[in-house]
């Protein structure tokens, strides 16, 4: 099958191997993933502010592209997810705010008719977790895995509507489908500093050590994630467990992934 | 032809500021039929019906229309009246210009118009309506209490003590329901058990009480003072009358790991087991699942050991039927799953526990033995944080909590965090509120007694974070009045859950065909007026399965309940509802259409003789309806293709009448 994919900025610079493993495991498994053509930046955070509406057209664009071809819009990046699926849903149910933005588009007026996805739903929900454990080449059984979900993923939980924001089980699922062990730690879905970090290095420090620490104390030997933005501070704050992507770990899972010059 | 009068109310300022009653009087008058027309400030008042009840002798009248408030409100006043004036009640039509018309309206022209369309609809409708007669149905002088928690337990032994024989269906092994699980009562600290088991053992002695433990109801039929219930008897595999509860069966099993419900899962009990030490009735119970003679056909130590002979492994469900006047439901409270607060981190630590939890921690029968000890190492936690409204007063968390508040919770907090402190003054204790909310007979003192002598760390805010770590559990949350954030180290963490509706009662409403709120509470017929009775009539409401409720509350809601009953009981007959559907037999065809839509099982099919028009017979089968069961829903009416079906006192004549006046 076919879905209309958003990389985003980042995939195409710091997190490479997040877009990389992404389509071949995408491929792997029968998906293919066909990128939007002119796609740009989602707008990196969604504003909250009603009149704040030029910073969301590109997202609305992606979408709109996805609702010609009549296809699913797949993410992978969780900022772009947030922002695109949230800017969806305005355009859904909000139709003041939709009506201001259908004026900057030149086509015919799009109103949320596109299914958002990210690709751990389109892995569930489309291919299904056991589909994805029949194509399993290596197992990674034994590993001990902790899945950090940080905080853009599922929330706002209302919109999202991906899992339970405090207690969720799809990366975990996803976990023991690669044959490996999930960690449940608590703070897999607090904040890992994100863009603090810019502003004030010593607090994202804390809060990405707490994330850090508790996973290890949990007793996990490895983190994945979803966000290159959790991805970055974890590791910068000197996360003693590797931090790789989910797409890295399905893709060795799946025996796809090759050695390529990040 | 009717001779009608129309009676306009003025409800002082209520109807007669938005309309002019004067005119709808005027307008009413030249209506076909209308014989007479008059205003009046107060129509319910003594004067008014006494202007209605001289104008039905000065003017020979057959009908009347009164203009007024819902005839849910006044109906059965003027009908009354009526009566008393000679006329059949039935003869009375209300036209609500009040809560349809002037209090929605806000100019009086428009007022007027709609009040005059309103008025001239009933009068159209009592020019068709006939004198109605109601019937009448005998009063099965017995009682069903569906839940033997406090709240059943007392309804139960208030009716007995009227006279009147009463039983009581409970779904597990025992009564006594939650109010057994807990260690003391607020606001007088005295022990649960302590005044709880008395009661139970008064129920077991009682003679005109019947406990149908580990029962569910199945089926209920029939209708107010004539309920037919199935009562479905759950194998136990232990005869009931044969086990005197000596308990050897118990300590023999080999199967003793299975997850105690007494205690919540924190210890383990054994596959025959009886819940606690004053069960009533004191039998055991032979748990299915986890039996291995029942499983797999081996074993059978504990029919070995038992000298009375009671085992029997080869029991069936058994189903009971029996009659009953009135239903009094009982259902009671469960805490909702924390399974959705995993920010408190209940499903990762042991140490985090609800407070249902906490009063079995703090029980002398507990699985601690009483001694306050933290779940995962058996250590006493030094320091303790309480949560409040887990769930509750969650408007934006709908999807897992509450909307409500759960009621009980701030003060069986302030109850945990003042024992606690009493017992172990090396303890730190800390509750996060929301608000503290105890209004109730001394109450507030109780809880400023926690704060003031006890020294608990009362902090309004709430719980952001619990992060186990160690053998620590990190608290994380916010002090709003001092604007401040907290960490805390603490050893154990106590979640005051929201209360929910057990589940049972929502496939009981059904049975009942009593209806509920949006959460799964019963609903009381009137929320100031009518607080036990439920809208079906024969069923009455007691404790929490209405909503949130202490046990003070519980116990005189119980009374209530059982006052209610008895005055039920106490008739010898029931006057019904002449409101309900017949079918024309000449046109029904016996299709079943009408039978398959009726809610109350009230229509059935006879086998009628019908003399043709050449003289032969000929037997057709019709439908015929049972006037004591109809409720007068009316929907056979809709459903009825042929046109057979109607609904006496809303004829579909009578109806139409009524729209084509709102329309001419």
């Amino acid at each position: 099958m076919k879905v209309s994919y958003f990389p985003g900025c980042t995939l195409k610079n710091k997190a490479v191997m997040l877009d990389e493993y992404a389509r071949r495991s995408a491929e792997a498994l029968g998906v293919t993933l066909e990128e939007i053509e002119n796609w740009q930046c989602c707008g990196g955070v969604f504003t909250t502010s009603k009149d704040e509406v030029a910073t969301k057209l590109s997202s609305v664009r992606a979408l709109k592209d996805a609702a010609l071809k009549g296809q699913p819009l797949v993410t992978v990046c969780s900022a772009c997810h947030n922002v695109i699926k949230q800017t969806n849903y305005a355009m859904l149910t909000d139709p003041e705010f939709a009506s201001k933005v259908n004026r900057y588009m030149a086509e015919e007026p799009y109103n949320g008719e596109t299914q958002v996805l990210h690709y751990l739903e389109l892995l569930r929900d489309t291919v299904g977790f056991d589909a994805v454990k029949e194509k399993v080449v290596n197992s990674l059984k034994g590993k001990k895995i902790a899945a950090y979900y940080g905080c853009l993923l599922l929330r706002p939980a209302g919109v999202m509507q991906m899992d339970d924001p405090e207690n969720p089980r799809i990366m975990e699922d996803l976990i023991r489908a690669l044959g490996a062990e999930p960690v449940v730690f608590a703070n897999r879905n607090e904040c890992c500093g994100g863009y603090v970090t810019v502003e004030s290095p010593a607090l994202a420090a804390r809060k990405s050590a707490d994330v850090a620490d508790n996973a290890k104390a949990a007793g996990a030997d490895m983190i994945i994630t979803a966000c290159p933005l959790c991805r970055y501070n974890l590791i910068k704050n000197g996360s003693e467990l590797p931090v790789v992507y989910f797409t890295e770990l399905l893709a060795e899972a799946l025996g796809v992934k090759e050695d390529t010059n990040e | 032809m009717q001779r009608i009068g129309v009676f306009v109310c003025w409800c002082g300022s209520n109807i007669a500021a938005t309309v002019d009653v004067k005119a709808v009087a005027e307008a009413l008058k030249s209506e076909p039929g209308v014989v007479y027309s008059a205003d009046y400030q107060y129509m319910c008042s003594q004067a008014g019906q006494d202007l209605i009840k001289e104008a039905v002798k000065e003017h020979n009248l057959t009908g009347i229309v009164v203009c007024s408030c819902s005839p849910r409100m006044h109906e059965a006043t003027f009908r009354k009246t009526a009566a008393a004036a000679g006329l059949n009640p039935y003869m009375v039509e209300i036209a609500n210009i009040r809560e349809q018309c002037s209090w929605v309206h806000k100019d009086i022209p428009s007022g007027t118009e709609k009040a005059i369309i309103l008025g001239k609809a009933a009068v159209a409708k009592v020019n068709l309506n006939t004198p109605l007669t109601p019937g009448e149905s005998p009063v099965t002088k017995r009682a069903l209490v569906i839940g033997g928690g406090i709240a059943g337990i007392q309804t139960a032994l208030d009716i007995a003590d009227a006279g009147f024989p009463v039983d009581i269906v409970e779904k597990n092994p025992t009564i006594g329901g939650k109010m057994a699980q807990l260690d003391k009562t607020f606001p007088t600290l005295d022990c649960a058990a302590c005044i709880l088991t008395p009661k139970m053992v008064d129920v077991a002695q009682n003679d005109k009480i019947r406990i149908f433990s580990y029962s569910e109801v199945s089926e209920i039929k029939g209708f107010v003072g004539n309920f037919d219930v199935t009562i479905r008897k759950k194998a136990r595999y232990v005869k009931e009358d044969v086990c005197t509860g000596c308990g050897l069966c118990v300590e023999k099993c080999p199967q003793k790991k299975i997850p105690n419900e007494f205690n919540l899962g924190m210890d383990n009990r054994s596959a025959i087991y009886i819940p606690f030490a004053q069960a009533v009735p004191k039998v055991a119970t032979i748990d299915a699942e986890a039996c291995t003679m029942l499983k797999k056909g081996k074993c059978g130590l504990c029919s070995k050991v038992c000298t009375a002979g009671a085992i029997d492994y080869k029991q069936q469900d058994e189903l009971i039927s029996e009659k009953y006047g009135a239903i009094v439901v009982a259902t009671g409270f469960n805490p909702i799953s924390m399974e959705k607060f995993d920010e408190y981190a209940y499903s990762q630590s042991k140490d985090v526990i609800t407070s249902l939890e906490f009063e079995r921690l703090t029980n002398a029968a507990g699985p601690t033995a009483g001694k306050l000890l933290r779940p995962s190492d058996l250590k006493h936690p030094h320091t303790i944080v309480f949560v409040q409204c887990v769930g509750s007063r969650c408007a934006s968390c709908a999807e897992k909590g509450k909307e409500y508040c759960s009621k009980i919770c701030c003060m069986y907090t302030a109850k945990h965090a003042m024992l606690t402190r009493d017992k172990y003054p090396d303890t730190d204790v800390y509750v996060f509120y929301i608000d503290v909310r105890t209004p109730g007979k001394n109450f507030d003192e109780f809880y400023r007694r926690a704060v003031e002598e006890y020294g608990v760390h009362y902090i309004k805010g709430m719980v952001g974070k619990v992060t186990p770590e160690g053998d620590k559990l990190k608290v994380r949350a916010s002090d709003l009045l001092n604007n401040k954030q907290l960490n805390i180290d603490a050893d154990l963490v106590v979640l005051a859950a929201a209360i929910e509706p057990d589940k049972s009662a929502r496939p009981l409403a059904t049975m009942l065909t009593a209806s509920m709120d949006t959460n799964d509470f019963f609903t009381e017929a009137h929320p100031k007026l009518r607080p036990v009775e439920s809208p079906t009539a024969g069923v009455f409401l007691s404790g929490a399965c209405q909503g949130p409720k202490d046990i003070p509350e519980t116990v005189s809601q119980a009374g209530a309940a059982a006052s209610k009953v008895i005055g039920l009981l106490a008739k010898d007959k029931l006057t019904g509802n002449p409101c309900v559907a017949s079918s024309d037999e000449l046109m029904c065809n016996g299709c079943s259409s009408c039978e398959r839509v009726c809610p109350y099982g009230a229509i059935s099919y006879i086998d009628k003789e019908f003399r043709m028009p050449d003289r032969t017979v000929a037997i057709r089968r019709v439908a015929s309806v049972n006037p004591a069961v109809c409720q007068g829903c009316g929907a056979c009416t809709v459903a009825c293709p042929s046109g057979a079906m109607d609904l006496r006192g809303f004829a579909s004549g009578q109806i139409m009448a009524e729209v084509d006046a709102i329309c001419k």
